[in-house]
C-alpha cells in the first residue's frame, strides 16, 4: 500500500553555513567533529510548538516606546513576511528578535564595548506574524560594534531574528544586515554562508513604500524556511 | 517557484536579551498529565569547559505520545495543559534543566514505533547554525533497542550520547542527566534533520 506523508525537504544546497568555520574563532572549540549523523524525518521532525498571544504575552512590536523617553538614533521600520520555499506565509508563527542600541550596544551585562547604554533602548521586540505572515517591527537603527575575532574587528550593523515555522525542523535563528554596509565582505559571520545569492538575502532591501513621511525609514526582510512537500511512503 | 533558504547566523553572545523565558524551562505548570521528569545537564565545548551562553529547547510529545501538532495524526489525545516545548538558557557553569513529563513512545505511518525522546536544539555563540540531537531514558532499554533512530548508529558510545542517565530521584521526581557535549571526547551524536 502506497500513502505519502508530507517531509521537510533536504535543504537547499550552499545556503547554510557550516558549523566548522575557523575564521570565526568561536567556532573552533564549538563545532562538532564527527559529521552529523542521517536519519528519516518523523513525527517528531514535521511537527512543532505552536504560539499564542496568552503564552508569549501581548505583542511587543515597537521597540521605540517601551520606556518613559524616545531612544537615541534614527527610527526605522523592518518588516516582511516569514514564508516556506514555496511562498506560503507563516500564519501567527513567533518571531523574536534583539538588536544593539544605536551606539553599538546591548543591554546585557556582558556586553564590554565602551558606548553608552540607551535607559529607553532594551533592544528586544517579539510578535505573532498576521494572515499573511507578515511582521513589522519599529526599533532604532543599530550601530556596528568591535569583537575580539581579530585585530580590529567590527560587526556590521544587524538585527538578530528567531523564528519557528510549522515544525521542528524549520527552526531558525539568522540576522539582518543593512544594503551598503561597509564591513559585510569583511565580515566572517555574514560570509560563512557558502553560495553568494544566499548570502545576499540577509540583506535587508530599502523600501520607500515602507518609509513614513516625517517618521521613520522603512526596510523590507523575509525570512524563508524550509518547506514540506508530500512524498510517496511505501507501507 | 522555490524561494532561496534564509541562511542560519549565530545567536552570538547576547541572545538572552531577546530569548531568555524563564518560566519556559517548565513545562509542568499547567498540570499536564503523566509522570512528571527532570532533566539536568551541562553544555560541554572541545576543551571539556562549560558553555555559558548556551540556549537548549526542547520539544516533545506528551505522556501518551502525541504531539500538539495537526500533523500528527495518532488516534491519541492531545493534552490541553501540555504544550510540549521548553527554553532553557545555560548558567555560568554551563548548567541548563527542564521539568516536564515523560513522553509517551510515537507510532509512525510506517509502523514503527519510537522509543519516549524529547527532541532538543542547541544554540550558542560558536555555533552559526542550530544542532540538534535527541534524549532517549536510560530506564527504557526494552523500548530503546527497538528505536529505528538507536538502531541505526552502529557504535554504542555514539549511541550511547543521547541516553539520559538516570539518577536517584530529587523530592520525588524521577530526575535524568542529560551532558551535552559539542567536540571532542564524548561527543553528542548529532542529526541530520
Amino acid at each position: 500500500m502506497m500513502t505519502s506523508e508530507y517531509v521537510y525537504a533536504p535543504e537547499q544546497a550552499g545556503t547554510q553555513p557550516p558549523n566548522d568555520f575557523p575564521r570565526y574563532g568561536s567556532t573552533i572549540k564549538r563545532a562538532p567533529k564527527r559529521k552529523l549523523i542521517p536519519m528519516t524525518q518523523t513525527l517528531s521532525e514535521i511537527t512543532g510548538p505552536s504560539f499564542s498571544a496568552d503564552w508569549v504575552g501581548a505583542s511587543a512590536a515597537d521597540l521605540t516606546g517601551r520606556r518613559s523617553g524616545a531612544p537615541i538614533g534614527e527610527r526605522i521600520i523592518v518588516t516582511g513576511r516569514i514564508l516556506d520555499e514555496d511562498g506560503r506565509p507563516l500564519r501567527g508563527t513567533l518571531v523574536e528578535l534583539w538588536q544593539a542600541n544605536s551606539a553599538g550596544r546591548y543591554t546585557h551585562e556582558n556586553d564590554g564595548h565602551n558606548a553608552p547604554l540607551d535607559p529607553n533602548f532594551p533592544g528586544v521586540g517579539h510578535l505573532l506574524t498576521d494572515d499573511d505572515g507578515t511582521y513589522r517591527f519599529l526599533t532604532v537603527r543599530p550601530g556596528c560594534y568591535p569583537w575580539r575575532n581579530e585585530t580590529n574587528a567590527w560587526r556590521p550593523a544587524h538585527i538578530h531574528f528567531s523564528v519557528f515555522g510549522a515544525g521542528f525542523a524549520s527552526r531558525l535563528i539568522t540576522q539582518m544586515y543593512f544594503p551598503g554596509d561597509p564591513l559585510l565582505p569583511l565580515d566572517p559571520v555574514y560570509n560563512s554562508i557558502p553560495d553568494q545569492d544566499a548570502r545576499k538575502r540577509l540583506i535587508s532591501a530599502y523600501d520607500h513604500t515602507v518609509t513614513e513621511e516625517e517618521f521613520a525609514l522603512g526596510f523590507r526582510f523575509d525570512i524563508v524556511l524550509r518547506g514540506r512537500h508530500a512524498t510517496p511512503l511505501e507501507n | 517557484m522555490t524561494l532561496t533558504l534564509s541562511g542560519s547566523q549565530t545567536a552570538g553572545p547576547f541572545f538572552r536579551i531577546g530569548l531568555e523565558r524563564p518560566k519556559w524551562s517548565d513545562l509542568t505548570a499547567d498540570g499536564p498529565a503523566g509522570q512528571k521528569i527532570r532533566i539536568a545537564g551541562n553544555l560541554i565545548d572541545g576543551d571539556g569547559q562549560p558553555v555559558p551562553d548556551g540556549l537548549i529547547e526542547i520539544w516533545q510529545a506528551n505522556a501518551a505520545g502525541k504531539y500538539a501538532h495537526p500533523d500528527d495524526r495518532q488516534s491519541k489525545a492531545v493534552d490541553p495543559h501540555f504544550r510540549g516545548f521548553g527554553r532553557a538558557c545555560t548558567d555560568a557553569q554551563g548548567r541548563f534543566g527542564f521539568l516536564t513529563v515523560l513522553p509517551g513512545v510515537v507510532a509512525e505511518t510506517n509502523g514503527t514505533v519510537q522509543a519516549p525522546h524529547i527532541n532538543v536544539s542547541v544554540f550558542s555563540r560558536g555555533l552559526l547554525r542550530r544542532l540538534v540531537t535527541r534524549i532517549y531514558f536510560s530506564d527504557h532499554a526494552g523500548e530503546n533497542a527497538a528505536d529505528p533512530l538507536l538502531r541505526s548508529i552502529a557504535q554504542d558510545d555514539v549511541r550511547n550520547t543521547l541516553i539520559a542517565r538516570r539518577l536517584d530521584d530529587i523530592a520525588a521526581i524521577p530526575t535524568y542527566h542529560f551532558n551535552i557535549v559539542l567536540q571532542g571526547d564524548g561527543e553528542t551524536a548529532f542529526l541530520d534533520v
